[in-house]
Formats: C-alpha cells, sequence, structure tokens
C-alpha cells in the first residue's frame, strides 16, 4: 500500500496541523469588522466575518458554541485571539476558557473593556505580532495519515457528480479509511434517498437507526415548510445541470463515501470519536456544511462541483475537484482538479483518485489551494433556533 | 443510422439513460448497460447532463437512475423524450404533499 511522508505542526493535545494559523475569533457578529481589521494589520493572521453570538439559547445556543471552539482547537490553529464585544450571550470569556483546554495559546480582548474598536483592534494587533512570531518558530514534523481528518462535500452539483468526481472521491476516501486516517461524509439533506445504503453499511444496529432518524429529522423540517422541498434543494444550477429530483442528487452525493462501513454519527460541529468513515450531520448548504466538518476537527476538505464554485475556509485548505472538463476551463483559477477526464473516457475512476490522493498529502505538507490563495475566508453556523 | 453521441445508463435496472453530449431531436443513439441495448430515437433536443427516456414509462411509475429509485413520471413518458422536472417529481421532503402521505417516510 502506498504511503507517503506527510509533514505537519504538532499540537500540545497531540494532535497534528497541516496548517500553522493564527486566528482572530469573533463569538459575536458585533466583533467581526474589529477582528477583520487586525488581519489586515497582522501577517499571519485569519478570521472570519458571521451573524450571530447573541440572543441564542438552549440547543441553538450550544451548536454555535461548539462551533466557535471547534475553530480554535482545529489543529490547523497555532493560537487563538477571541474578540467579543461584552455584554453578548456567547461570552468570548467561556470560549477562550475552553479552547484553552488544548493547550494552544489563547487571548481575550473585548471590545467594551478595551476602550472601544481601535482600542481593541490595537490590542489584538500587539498580541497577534507576538504569537505569529511564536507560531513562524515552529517547524513541520512528520506525521502518519492516520492522524488526519478528511471532510468531503459536493456543492453545485450537476449531473456529472456522481459520474466523476464524487465516486473519485469515494475511491479516495476508501485509501483514506484502508490507511487508518478519518473521513466525513455530511450534508444530511443531499442523502435524503440514499439512507438505505449507508444505513446497509453501519458497522451496528445503533448507528444504522441514527441513519434514519438524522434523515427522518431533516426531512421534517422541509415538510414543516409546507412545500417541495425541490423548490429549494436541488437548486436552479443543480437542475440546469440535468438533476431532477433531490433522490438523484443524493444518491449521486452518496458516491463520495467510497464503500467502508459507516463507524458512527456525529452531530454538527462534534469532533469523531472514531476512525473511518463517519457521519456528520449538517445540512446541505455549502459553507454550514464545511464549517461544521471543520470545527469538528477536519484539517483538509475534499469538495466536488459541476457548476463550479470558490468555496474555502479560513483555517483548512479545501481541494476542488471538477465533475467536467468546460467547467475547470472556465473557472481554473478556483478549480484544482479535473476530474471530467472519466466523462471523456480519456482517464479511469481509479487514475483521478490517486491524483486526488497525492494532491491531498502534498496539500497536507504545505502546498498551497487555490481557494487559500484566493483568501476565500467562508464561515456559516447551522442555526438550530430563532434568534430571541 | 446510429450517431455517436455518449451516453451512460448506470444500472441495467434503469428506465432513464444520461446524455454526455449536447444530442440534438431526431438522432438515433445506442444505449448499452451490461446485458441490456437499447437504440432509441431521441425525440427532443437534450442538453449534456440530461436524461431520457429507454423504455416507456406510464405517469405514476418510478424514474430508476443507478438502480435506485429518483423520483416517479408525473405524466406519460415516451421512449426518446427528455426526462426532467417537467415530467418527473421527488418523493421525498414533499412539505406541499402533507396530507396526502405520499413521503416515502408515511410522515
Amino acid at each position: 500500500m502506498k504511503t507517503a511522508q506527510l509533514w505537519g505542526y504538532r499540537r500540545p493535545d497531540g494532535r497534528v496541523g497541516v496548517r500553522n494559523h493564527v486566528l482572530i475569533l469573533p463569538t459575536i457578529v458585533c466583533a467581526t469588522q474589529a477582528a477583520k481589521q487586525v488581519t489586515e494589520l497582522v501577517h499571519g493572521t485569519v478570521s472570519f466575518i458571521h451573524q450571530h453570538g447573541c440572543a441564542q439559547v438552549g440547543v441553538d445556543y450550544d451548536q454555535t458554541f461548539r462551533t466557535y471552539v471547534g475553530m480554535g482547537t482545529n489543529p490547523n490553529v497555532y493560537g487563538v485571539i477571541v474578540m467579543g464585544l461584552g455584554c453578548e450571550t456567547h461570552q468570548g470569556r467561556s470560549v477562550a476558557q475552553e479552547i484553552a483546554k488544548s493547550g494552544k495559546p489563547v487571548e481575550l480582548v473585548s471590545i467594551q473593556d478595551h476602550g472601544g474598536t481601535l482600542g481593541a483592534v490595537a490590542e489584538a494587533a500587539r498580541i497577534a505580532t507576538k504569537m505569529v512570531q511564536d507560531a513562524s518558530a515552529l517547524v513541520r514534523e512528520p506525521f502518519d495519515i492516520s492522524e488526519l481528518i478528511v471532510g468531503t462535500e459536493c456543492g453545485g452539483s450537476d449531473a456529472c457528480s456522481g459520474l466523476s468526481a464524487n465516486p473519485a472521491v469515494g475511491y479516495v476516501s476508501d485509501m483514506i479509511v484502508d490507511r487508518g486516517g478519518t473521513v466525513i461524509l455530511a450534508e444530511t439533506t443531499e442523502l435524503i434517498g440514499a439512507e438505505h445504503l449507508l444505513a446497509n453499511r453501519a458497522v451496528d444496529d445503533r448507528v444504522a437507526k441514527k441513519v434514519y432518524q438524522v434523515i427522518e429529522a431533516m426531512e421534517k423540517r422541509a415538510i414543516m415548510m409546507g412545500v417541495d422541498i425541490r423548490t429549494g434543494n436541488p437548486s436552479p444550477g443543480n437542475r440546469k445541470g440535468g438533476l431532477t429530483t433531490l433522490e438523484e442528487k443524493s444518491l449521486g452525493a452518496a458516491a463520495k463515501a467510497g464503500t467502508r462501513p459507516l463507524q458512527e454519527l456525529i452531530d454538527y460541529a462534534q469532533r469523531p470519536t472514531k476512525k473511518g468513515l463517519v457521519w456528520m450531520d449538517t445540512p446541505g448548504h455549502d459553507i454550514e456544511q464545511l464549517t461544521g466538518m471543520v470545527a469538528g476537527g477536519a484539517q483538509i476538505v475534499l469538495f466536488t462541483s459541476g457548476r463550479g464554485t470558490p468555496t474555502g475556509s479560513p483555517i483548512a485548505p479545501v481541494i476542488k475537484i471538477a465533475t467536467n472538463t468546460p467547467m475547470f476551463e472556465k473557472m481554473r483559477e478556483n478549480m484544482d482538479i479535473n476530474a471530467g477526464t472519466i466523462i471523456e473516457g480519456t482517464e479511469s475512476l481509479e487514475s483521478v483518485g490517486e491524483r486526488i490522493f497525492n494532491e491531498l498529502l502534498l496539500t497536507a505538507s504545505g502546498k498551497l489551494t487555490k481557494a487559500e490563495i484566493l483568501k476565500q475566508h467562508d464561515f456559516g453556523i447551522w442555526r438550530i433556533g430563532p434568534t430571541f | 443510422m446510429t450517431s455517436f453521441y455518449r451516453t451512460v445508463m448506470m444500472n441495467p435496472k434503469d428506465n432513464v439513460a444520461t446524455a454526455l453530449d449536447y444530442i440534438p431531436a431526431g438522432s438515433v443513439v445506442k444505449v448499452t448497460c451490461q446485458e441490456k441495448e437499447y437504440e432509441i430515437e431521441i425525440k427532443e433536443n437534450i442538453e449534456f447532463g440530461h436524461k431520457f427516456a429507454v423504455v416507456p414509462i406510464k405517469k405514476g411509475k418510478d424514474i430508476f437512475k443507478y438502480g435506485e429509485v429518483i423520483g416517479v413520471a408525473s405524466k406519460d413518458i415516451a421512449v426518446g423524450e427528455h426526462v426532467h422536472i417537467h415530467n418527473v417529481e421527488g418523493k421525498r421532503g414533499r412539505g406541499d404533499k402533507i396530507n396526502e402521505n405520499s413521503s416515502a417516510l408515511g410522515l
């Protein structure tokens, strides 16, 4: 079996990062602009824009909290500066304390405590300059593929998705699992109609039962809206690409999961407790899914697209794989790999799988993806309750 | 005469195939899948990635792709006709049919 030496950053909690970011983490919408200003001042820092962190309760509060903490503890992050406002529901202090348990450097700056935006930006930037320099002194060390958690995703799907890029990612998924690594399958919405195939691969009845439970819960949410789910999914672009129903899209999406047993089913932004293939319960929405997987500890994401997409994460490299050659040619600056050769009959599925696997190994050791180069720092939380 | 437009039929159980080229109306294409082989006259222009019927499909009958059900015919579909949102409905996530007990889960 082909193995390769991977090079990454060992963290205090034992996990390995494939990147070495200093994350400016705004836990409240009110601090996102200040956080962005810090990233403009200090090289080596990243942040993201969002609209959450206040007036949230119950399980919705918990899920957002878990997502913030997961972003901070992701091993691709060297250290974190949590930025809060001061009066919000999701207290920056609580998030910072939870992240600090991982042993990595964490600091807290709140706008109300630091005399407003300019004072807070100056203080965070001052801390960041030191943190970035400390991070830069770290050197990559060897690690094994079994320490990788790889997220898989499809977005802007077309009829080729289920024929080329998704089965090729499925081939890679099996390769990763066979080498002791972890692969996350997600987007529960886009597994409606294919759940029986996954349930049949569950390691035990409990996992199989959970498959039907999360599918039923997702389908019920759609039914509660009183409309055909097709009004939102498959999207207009999916339909233009030849996908007729959600079930058809799902059967193509499920091909990403390869053929290995399904080990467990985890909540949104939860860290897998098992190696092998795991299913994270997320919506089909690209950015919310991506964020859930990265907050769950995925260091790298494989993302297939038929229509083309710029999607990336502030902290995890996203390798984007085109399902067809015309789109790959048209969106070269966004797409990393072309799987359209399978459609043209010029390359086998296995050969494309090998190319994706090799790109994954290179990326894990430092090669930048197109989305990273274009600073595509997308972030979105799956909200499961109303704002009050 | 059969033309060389590329098509793919995923499973012998399927009643549709996918066009891997743009196929203009009137073309006669060959579709093969394991032991199944069809010669089909395409009735309407089929865009790249879109589906056409390889057998007649009656209204209310399931549409099969990948050997699995992807939806149900909302009208009779003749061989060679475009199979898409105008003549196929999804069976899942149908909040619009909440009182018709049509969901596969019986919700």
